[in-house]
């Protein structure tokens, strides 16, 4: 029995290893932001979204994916930027977030890159509201990505509902 | 819980132990309701009392094994001493004690703590009860000095696995009731001895008091056999002899051919009770069942999408038309198979009642029948979930503040008893759950000035009706009896009742007649996890309304429409007006159709109070697989009006409206 264990953490252990450090990047206008891949679970094409009422507006509603009921979350309006009519283009990043499942829609995906922990710096105190979603700034070459906060993005809607609740 | 899935022997012995303490508990319910033990029952207590003590041992709860080997001793007492008098209410409070005892352990277990008990004093007291039953024993049945000598050949069934461990509970279980007993193998605990025992069986000779009959019943009782051979023999001396010659494992065969000549027909009767149930039903994970349900719903949805897909569209397909409605009557049948599985009787949750009844009315004073109507009428196991606690609260109510004291009673000029009647009934896609009293019935005046003093009333008092001052008790907050006893009134008043009937979409509501007692009736939908559902378009948006709830669905005349001053848009339909509802402004939906003619209006009743809902078009009626709207979704706020979500043929999803929701909104 021990060695069953031993191994599964073996095998958890090089997983997150192996996960270490990769992003999932995207695009919002000209803006390339990352998520941690450890959450993300799979990508797809924009789907037709049933809306659910009383909702705030950057959750827009639920899809089906596979017989599965999902929350879909447009991260534009999550970062209070302008609506955009969803294209071929659009993406819906499916991520695993605590058990949560949730689909996050973007104009874009990118790519999958590498940045390691020393390239990382810690966002600059600005008192902008949309910065409280970024855990960090990653450089890779000349370009900067902004690496976002999951958990952040999905419990931290306090701001919202006090606004909605006035 | 992780622990339980990872072994299924323990997952196994905790389910079956349960089964057989709760089938105890109630066997010594119905004992007490007939002022003694038969004899049937108490062979029955013996059997279970012989399982649990057997299993326990095996897994090594220690505690609970040893008690049940006292109570076992304690009824194999009575079981050969028929004539004997003993005190039954004394020995049923134990039973129940020891039952609770286990209970506790058990559920230690579950959640993965040793199980600690102490069972000592329980035991002290079965032990002191066992000796005073010997002592009494004034007529010594006579027979029973005359020793004979047996000798018993157990064979087990081929996968049993742990012979020996098996046969050591045999020989344990004799040790009390025989004089001298040997057996072969000699050394049970060795592991070497459970491959003797599966080659060449387990040989056993006694000497005891007991006639044939009780020694072959006592021992055919062990769990696992497959055959049992026992005869009478004359003297140790053959014994020694048989001995000899059975450890050359040589005599074996012939010893078991000239036992079958002897007892041909004993040995069709050895096959166990057990064995004979197991067939017959099979424990499962409520989880599984969930999977399982959630496939379906799934293959329902996969099954529309073949029959109903786009490609098809303008072809004539004879062969395929066949074809496909014979998947959809199958997947129908399947569906309704896994429906039914989920569905279980009320009929445990009921029993349970009859141990708080018991309990309550020995420890209040109060003489309290239980009645029972319709017990088996089946529900959604994870409804059955929800409301055992909602009816526990409203009988420990009833026997606490509803029925009288014995005194009171008698003055009132009603019988001592009191009567508590659990009542259950279907009545279309619902259950009615009725607990009525026969008591006091509910004070009008005290129930007025209470909610008055809380700032409940929000009409004028002289409007409200009988029923509206009754249900008034419902509300948060409210709690009539300002003597907290143990049972009830413990500061959650009926509300708890409310909230959790609520939640899996049923109401309460009471009713009650001064000096004859209350009724309380707790409606709930037979199944939560399938539904009858309208489908309806509103712009662009799918709802599903439960067909239970539709009264009638019409094309609404111009002249019918009534708007009052404040714009509320109502509608007369046979000399009733009913206020509208607009879903599409209701839930901000955007549609073209805004003019109530062009449009449909569905009448949707809840409780008797109607309102019409106005949609764009109706879609057409299907079963549809209830699911909850994810918790993401859930975490701002509950929508009103709405329970939950489905997905149609189509693969579309659409939101199921919650009529009394949707009635509440103002």
């Amino acid at each position: 029995m021990k060695n069953v264990t031993d191994m599964q953490k073996d095998i958890e252990s090089y997983e997150e290893d192996s996960q270490k450090d990769k992003y999932l990047t995207f695009m919002l206008d000209d803006e390339c932001y990352g998520l941690e891949i450890r959450y993300v679970t799979e990508i797809i094409g924009i789907q037709k979204i049933t809306p659910v009422p009383e909702m705030p507006d950057f959750v827009r509603g639920i899809i089906n994916l596979r017989g599965k009921i999902i929350p879909v979350m447009d991260v534009r309006l999550r970062f209070r930027k302008p609506f955009q009519p969803y294209m071929d283009r659009t993406c819906i990043i499916v991520v695993d977030i605590h058990e949560i499942c949730i689909g996050l829609i973007v104009d874009r995906v990118a790519e999958v890159i590498t940045i390691p922990e020393s390239e990382v710096v810690s966002p600059p105190d600005v008192q902008k509201r949309g910065n409280r979603f970024v855990m960090g700034i990653g450089k890779v070459g000349q370009e900067v990505k902004l690496l976002l906060d999951c958990e952040k993005l999905l419990n931290d809607h306090e701001v919202e509902q006090l606004h909605a609740n006035t | 819980m992780s622990n339980l899935r990872e072994d299924p022997i323990l997952e196994a012995y905790l389910t079956e132990t349960t089964q057989l303490v709760e089938q105890l508990e109630e066997i010594i319910l119905v004992c007490e309701e007939a002022r003694g033990f038969s004899e049937d029952m108490i062979h029955e207590i013996f059997r279970i009392m012989h399982t649990i003590k057997g299993s326990s041992a095996m897994m090594h709860f220690t505690n609970i094994a040893t008690l049940a080997h006292a109570l076992e001793d304690l009824f194999s007492f009575m079981r050969n001493h028929p004539q004997q008098e003993f005190e039954w209410s004394t020995l049923s409070d134990l039973m129940l004690e020891g039952v609770d005892f286990t209970k506790l352990e058990l559920c230690k277990i579950k959640n993965g703590d040793a199980p600690d008990g102490d069972e000592s004093d329980l035991i002290r007291r079965v032990k002191r009860i066992l000796e005073s039953l010997e002592r009494g024993e004034l007529n010594p049945i006579p027979q029973a000095p005359l020793s004979r000598h047996y000798k018993a050949h157990f064979f087990f069934t081929e996968d049993c696995g742990m012979e020996n461990v098996r046969a050591y509970q045999i020989v344990h279980q004799l040790k009390e009731m025989v004089e001298e007993y040997r057996h072969h193998p000699d050394n049970i605990l060795d592991e070497l001895a459970a491959d003797v025992i599966r080659t060449h069986g387990f040989q056993l000779w006694l000497k005891t008091d007991k006639l044939y009959d009780e020694v072959y019943s006592l021992l055919s009782n062990t769990s696992y056999l497959r055959q049992l051979e026992l005869f009478l023999t004359d003297s140790m001396a053959e014994q020694q002899a048989e001995e000899g010659s059975a450890a050359e494992n040589e005599v074996c065969h012939d010893n078991k051919q000239t036992a079958e000549k002897q007892h041909p027909s004993r040995d069709k009767e050895a096959v166990p009770n057990t064995s004979r149930h197991q067939g017959k039903t099979i424990n499962v994970n409520v989880h599984k069942l969930d999977e399982l349900m959630d496939l379906v719903g799934e293959l329902v949805i996969a099954e529309a999408m073949v029959t109903q897909n786009t490609d098809l569209i303008g072809l004539e397909l004879e062969q395929f038309q066949k074809a496909s409605r014979h998947l959809q009557k199958i997947t129908k049948e399947i569906q309704d198979k896994v429906m039914e599985i989920r569905m279980v009787p009320l009929v445990m949750s009921f029993q349970r009642m009859q141990r708080v009844v018991r309990d309550m009315s020995k420890e209040l004073g109060k003489d309290v029948q239980i009645k029972m109507v319709g017990e088996h009428t089946e529900v959604d196991k994870n409804i059955i979930e929800h409301i055992s606690d909602p009816i526990m609260h409203l009988v420990r109510n009833a026997i606490d503040h509803g029925i009288e004291t014995v005194e009171d009673r008698v003055a009132a000029g009603k019988p001592e008893t009191g009567v508590l009647t659990l009542e259950a009934q279907n009545i279309g896609g619902e259950v009615l759950i009725i607990v009525r009293d026969d008591g006091r019935g509910l004070d009008k005046a005290r129930i007025l000035q209470k909610a008055r003093e809380h700032g409940l009333i929000h009409k004028p008092e002289a409007d409200m009706t009988d029923r509206d001052i009754y249900n008034l008790i419902f509300l948060p907050g409210f709690s009539t009896k300002e003597a907290i006893t143990e049972y009830s009134g413990r500061g959650v008043g009926m509300d708890v009742v409310v909230q959790n009937i609520a939640a899996v979409g049923g109401t309460v509501s009471v009713d009650s007649t001064p000096g004859q007692g209350a009724t309380f009736t707790i409606k709930i939908p037979l199944t939560l996890a399938i539904i009858d559902g309208m489908n309806v378009r509103v712009g662009e948006s799918k709802y599903t309304i439960p067909t239970t709830s539709i009264d009638s669905s019409f094309r609404p005349n111009e002249r019918d429409i009534i708007t009052d001053p404040h714009g509320n848009e109502m509608i007369m339909v046979r000399g009733n007006v009913y206020p509208i509802i607009r879903l599409h402004e209701r839930y901000r939906v955007e549609t073209n159709i805004t003019r109530i003619v062009d449009g449909i209006l569905i009448m949707v009743e809840q409780d008797g109070h109607r309102t019409c809902v106005f949609v764009d078009e109706l879609l057409g009626q299907q079963q549809v697989v209830v699911k909850a709207l994810p918790a993401y979704i859930r975490s701002f706020h509950s929508i009103e009006g709405i329970s939950g979500c489905t997905l149609l043929g189509d693969g579309e999803i659409s939101l199921i409206l919650d009529v009394q929701g949707l009635l509440n909104m103002k």
